[in-house]
């Protein structure tokens, strides 16, 4: 076959989609920005106007993505991964610490955060390594060294400390279960995180008692030949242990912060003034839009700065608040369509590099649109992860432009493979 | 199987985020908080102001507490109307009129009965305050001023009006906020944020608790202290050596750009414009339309700069290379130009070279320079646009950007200028040699000459003048720390400040020398007309003075203006470097030129005005009286006329 241009066969439905979801991004950030107080005419030393600077940048990186060949990502995604790992490591010893967090270079004015641009390396990486025909996920050794693929970012990161970002990384364990990692990782670590919240609402001995319950069900329901009273002993002691230890991990291991972030969401708590008031306040936000919102740059909740943060991570507060029902919703599903689309795609492909990739780019697009919208409408603990392509910021704005454009790249190219 | 792991989870994320903003949106009406709600009461929580301090770290501006009455009308019931009046000196009428004050804003909403009561006011009245239902008291801090000296940089605290309401939803009927100086700059930090306490009544309207366990209540956050560039001491000497006089000083460190002092004459105590007798004295300061108290001079007053401008005339004569230090002019008394026209001169004449053009401040050799650098170029349109953008590039001609609510842009011609006077073209060079000396079309703040001596003390650059120094907490804005390089180089400077220099050993001010220091400087006077009755009216010159010190090292740039004060050495002058010397010396050797200054009084000058202008009013108001009388005799004619025939 003959070697294609990318305009002809690139995927312009996710184009359109990240173009209206930037767009938007940029308006929302110019409401949140524009208090009574602004000036009339426009300022580039203003949030907005930075993200437009940055916006205009993401243009020049579109351009060299969609140019450089397709091949290239693939022939280097270990020495991408590889300096992504050092410039990670690198902020122990260079890094600034904004609010207690050490995830951020500091370039003259600018401020970069390496995560941002790890998620696409460690998305190449895992995908160079499972297209390798001799990997077989079923493999105890490929097992273990695909989730070091994985892990390795998350070590550097935990300790900046920058959970949220730590999260996203998991998250790839989404991508290994879809080429074949076993399902029991997927499913204790969910049932890991079922029992953590079980054990901090209820007394421990209930938590076990119903531990027993599930174990002992499934152990007679299951078909005498596949009953295993060993294994199921196992894995009851292992929910047991783990329940017993929840405890002590919340309560030595955790920081007040984090503690306070679980009990106002498991509504054990009630602080409104003090560590509840981030999510109070954007719930008061949202709440306030109603049907069809208050209208563009006519929010009271956001021209009165009661919601912290609301540029960056509360971003969608503003949207809330001034389109309401309607436009939140339009929202939510522009993410939707966003992701399924990439995912079509990615089940598309005819390498399975660029498949892998492309989930990839799914399952960090979609924890964090999830992960974002749930803590800002409260139904997730309050951490700290950007609004894909909305939220403020440069680093996060390029780190996803990167990851996606990459995989349109990929995906353009594939009249090209064979 | 696995395929549909990660998008059946998006479908359910989508459907249950979708849900709960269903829920919070649409159903759960409690987020729809509304003020007119009756049975919620909103209490505000006013955070303290932020302290202002001087570049040393001295208080100038603190805070007292205040006691504000409030009341709702709707919630009015009957009340003893003279005891209440009693209590708060207030007659019968007031009270009426005040009440209806209230209804008009708001028949639902508190707004300011009677305000910023004092403790005692407030201890009396808080003892019956059961007593007026519909009446509450707020607390809120007022200034409290440490020095009385720069009003005209702190500007007031005055109450929102209904504009500014409708503007910004933050502020309520009788919030406070800052006007003019940097508390209007500056609002936003100083004022901190109200927090807001929602409370449940039942209905008999008591309190019965935080509504909704408080969660739609804020804290307050208290408001951020500054400190300014501002010398205090200087300020106050400033002010104090234009006692009885108009005018303004102001002076900028040039390394920096910061304001050391901000000096508008005449002023006021800044602490009449708290409390009670706050809008009555505000009133009196906005009436005096003649001395103007309120209008900043130091940053508004907007002249023909004259002589200092000279200054740029050479540097940008020297940077289109039009002349070098050695070009020399001959000064007749003045020069001819142009069809028998003649620019007149005091500078006692000869042959003129840069140094000494400047040190006598020679009309005819800047006459002669601004020629030349006009006519370097193929049409004259060209020349003056090039000259244009190198005296542009010191800040002229434009608002400077710096952090101060009130500014001129001032003038300075382009090309566009003279096309527009002279529609049919065929002006030349000649035509506008007037800007050569700071005349014509040429308009200056005296902060624009601070800075355009800053400038040339820096030798070529200068930083946007700015009056804060710190804020607590925050950065101050990244605009004061960029440096503004202008189209000059560097090397051209070197001259024009030993002419600068030479102006106090042998120039126009050679008897104002201050022993120890070593001062650049020009002298300035800028003629000024009023127009009186329709006619033009010359009144007596404006005495203009800039300079920078030491030569070396400059640690001050500083512009004086007073206005009629004659020549720039005779009352700018003294008082440059009196301010000069207080900054650099802290104490002043030269006691009889500060006598003199401190004893100088313009009133009598200004008095002339005054009786002219009160005259020419007279004038016209019998010219309109017999005018009157010669129209109703007619018109009685007519009509007796009228009636004769009929």
């Amino acid at each position: 076959m003959k070697n294609q241009s990318v305009s002809n066969n690139i995927d312009w439905i996710t184009i359109s989609l990240y173009v209206a979801l930037v767009t938007l991004g940029w308006m929302t950030i110019y409401s949140a920005d524009m208090t009574p107080n602004s000036a009339y005419y426009f300022d580039f030393n203003q949030n907005y106007g930075k993200q437009l600077i940055f916006i205009a940048f993401t243009v020049l990186l579109i351009i060299v993505i969609l140019t450089i060949d397709a091949k290239f990502y693939e022939r280097f995604a270990s020495v991408l991964f590889g300096s992504s790992l050092l410039l990670l490591a690198g902020l122990f010893l260079f890094g600034k610490t904004i609010a207690g967090q050490r995830c951020w270079y500091a370039i003259g004015g600018f401020t970069l955060q390496p995560s941002e641009f790890a998620k696409a390396a460690t998305a190449l990486a895992l995908a160079k390594y499972l297209s390798d025909p001799q990997i077989n996920l079923k493999n105890l050794n490929h097992q273990i060294l695909a989730l070091l693929i994985m892990g390795l970012p998350i070590l550097l990161i935990l300790p900046q400390p920058d959970p949220g970002s730590a999260l996203i990384f998991m998250m790839f364990i989404l991508v290994l279960n879809r080429e074949g990692l076993p399902t029991w990782y997927l499913w204790s670590g969910f049932g890991a995180v079922v029992l953590f919240v079980m054990s901090l609402l209820l007394k421990p001995q209930y938590v076990i008692l119903i531990s027993f319950i599930l174990v002992a069900l499934h152990y007679f329901k299951s078909r005498r030949i596949n009953r295993n009273i060993i294994a199921s002993a196992l894995v009851f002691i292992a929910m047991a242990g783990f329940t017993l230890s929840v405890d002590y991990v919340f309560e030595n291991v955790f920081k007040q912060h984090h503690r306070d972030r679980f009990n106002i969401l498991l509504g054990k708590e009630v602080d409104m003034s003090g560590v509840g008031y981030n999510t109070n306040q954007s719930e008061i936000a949202i709440g306030s839009g109603g049907w069809l919102g208050k209208g563009y740059l006519e929010g009271t909740q956001t021209k009165g700065n009661f919601v912290p943060e609301q540029h960056t991570d509360y971003i969608f507060t503003t949207v809330g608040e001034e389109w309401g029902f309607a436009g939140s919703s339009v929202l939510v599903l522009l993410f939707v369509a966003l992701i399924l689309r990439v995912i079509y795609l990615a089940e598309n492909q005819k390498t399975k590099f660029s498949r892998v990739y492309g989930y990839g780019v799914a399952a960090v697009l979609f924890t964090h649109f999830f992960v974002n919208i749930s803590m800002v409408i409260g139904i997730f603990p309050t951490i700290g992860v950007p609004l894909p392509f909305l939220s403020y910021g440069g680093s996060s704005l390029w780190g996803f432009t990167i990851l996606l454009f990459i995989f349109v790249k990929m995906d353009a190219n594939k009249v090209n493979e064979w | 199987m696995r395929k549909l792991l990660l998008p059946g989870m998006i479908i359910v994320s989508a459907i249950l985020i979708i849900a709960r903003l269903f829920y919070l949106q649409i159903i759960d009406d409690t987020f729809k908080l509304k003020s007119e709600n009756i049975s919620i009461k909103i209490k505000y929580d006013y955070p303290e102001r932020g302290y202002i301090y001087d570049r040393h770290g001295e208080l100038l501006v603190a805070n007292q507490p205040s006691y504000d009455i409030m009341v709702v009308p709707r919630e009015i019931k009957t009340l003893d109307t003279l005891e209440f009046c009693n209590l708060l000196h207030i007659t019968k009428e007031d009270f009426i009129k005040k009440i209806e004050k209230a209804v008009v804003y708001s028949p639902m909403l508190p707004s300011v009965f009677l305000g910023q009561l004092n403790k005692l006011e407030y201890a009396a009245f808080q003892e019956k305050e059961r007593k007026f239902e519909g009446f509450y008291i707020q607390k809120r801090s007022l200034r409290d001023y440490q020095i009385d000296a720069g009003a005209n940089v702190f500007g007031f605290i005055t109450q929102a009006n209904e504009a500014i309401i409708k503007r910004n939803p933050y502020y309520k009927s009788g919030d406070l906020l800052g006007k003019q100086g940097v508390e209007e700059t500056y609002e936003t930090e100083l004022r901190g944020i109200k927090g807001v306490k929602h409370i449940q009544r039942d209905r008999f309207n008591r309190e019965i608790g935080p509504y909704k366990e408080g969660r739609f209540d804020t804290i307050a956050v208290q408001g951020k202290d500054i400190t300014l560039t501002i010398d205090a001491e200087l300020q106050k000497y400033g002010e104090a050596l234009m006692k009885n006089k108009r005018g303004g000083i102001i002076a900028i460190e040039p390394s920096s750009g910061e304001i050391l002092a901000l000096v508008t004459a005449p002023s006021y105590n800044p602490a009449i414009l708290v409390g009670r007798q706050r809008s009555r004295n505000y009133t009196k300061l906005y009436n005096d339309s003649l001395a103007k108290p309120l209008y900043d001079r130091s940053l508004l007053a907007e002249y023909p700069p004259g002589s200092p401008f000279k200054i740029l005339t050479a540097l940008a004569g020297l940077q289109v290379q039009a002349i070098d230090t050695s070009s020399s002019f001959v000064c007749n008394h003045g020069f001819s130009y142009g069809r028998g026209r003649f620019m007149r001169c005091h500078c006692g004449g000869g042959v003129r070279k840069l140094h000494m053009g400047i040190a006598k401040s020679c009309n005819a050799y800047f006459g002669n320079t601004y020629l030349r650098t006009i006519n370097k170029f193929a049409t004259p349109s060209e020349g003056v646009d090039v000259w244009s953008g190198h005296v542009k590039s010191f800040g002229l001609g434009q608002f400077m950007g710096y952090d101060l609510p009130t500014g001129r842009r001032g003038n300075i011609p382009t090309s566009k200028t003279y096309q527009k006077a002279y529609p049919n073209g065929g002006w030349r060079a000649t035509a506008i040699v007037s800007n050569s000396i700071g005349q014509g079309e040429v308009l200056m703040t005296p902060i624009q000459l601070a800075n355009m001596m800053a400038t040339v003390a820096n030798q070529g650059y200068y930083y946007t003048p700015h009056i804060i120094k710190k804020i607590k907490g925050q950065q101050i804005d990244k605009k004061f720390r960029t440096k503004h390089v202008t189209t000059i180089d560097k090397k051209y400077f070197k001259p024009v400040i030993e002419g600068l220099s030479e102006v106090f050993k042998t120039g126009t001010a050679y008897f104002l020398n201050v022993e120890g220091i070593e001062i650049c400087g020009k002298t300035g006077t800028a003629e000024n007309f009023a127009k009186i009755n329709g006619k033009k009216v010359q009144l007596a010159d404006h005495s203009i003075f800039v300079a920078f010190a030491p030569k070396e090292n400059p640690k001050i740039a500083i512009a004086v203006l007073v206005e009629n004060g004659g020549f720039g050495s005779t009352t700018a002058g003294p008082i440059t470097t009196l301010m000069i010397e207080k900054y650099i010396n802290r104490k002043i050797t030269q006691k009889d030129r500060e006598k003199r200054v401190l004893e100088k009084s313009l009133q009598s000058e200004y008095n002339k005005f005054t009786r002219k202008f009160i005259d020419s009013m007279y004038k016209l108001k019998v010219k309109k009286d017999s005018v009157t009388r010669v129209l109703s005799k007619k018109k009685a004619d007519s009509i007796k006329k009228a009636t004769k025939t009929v």
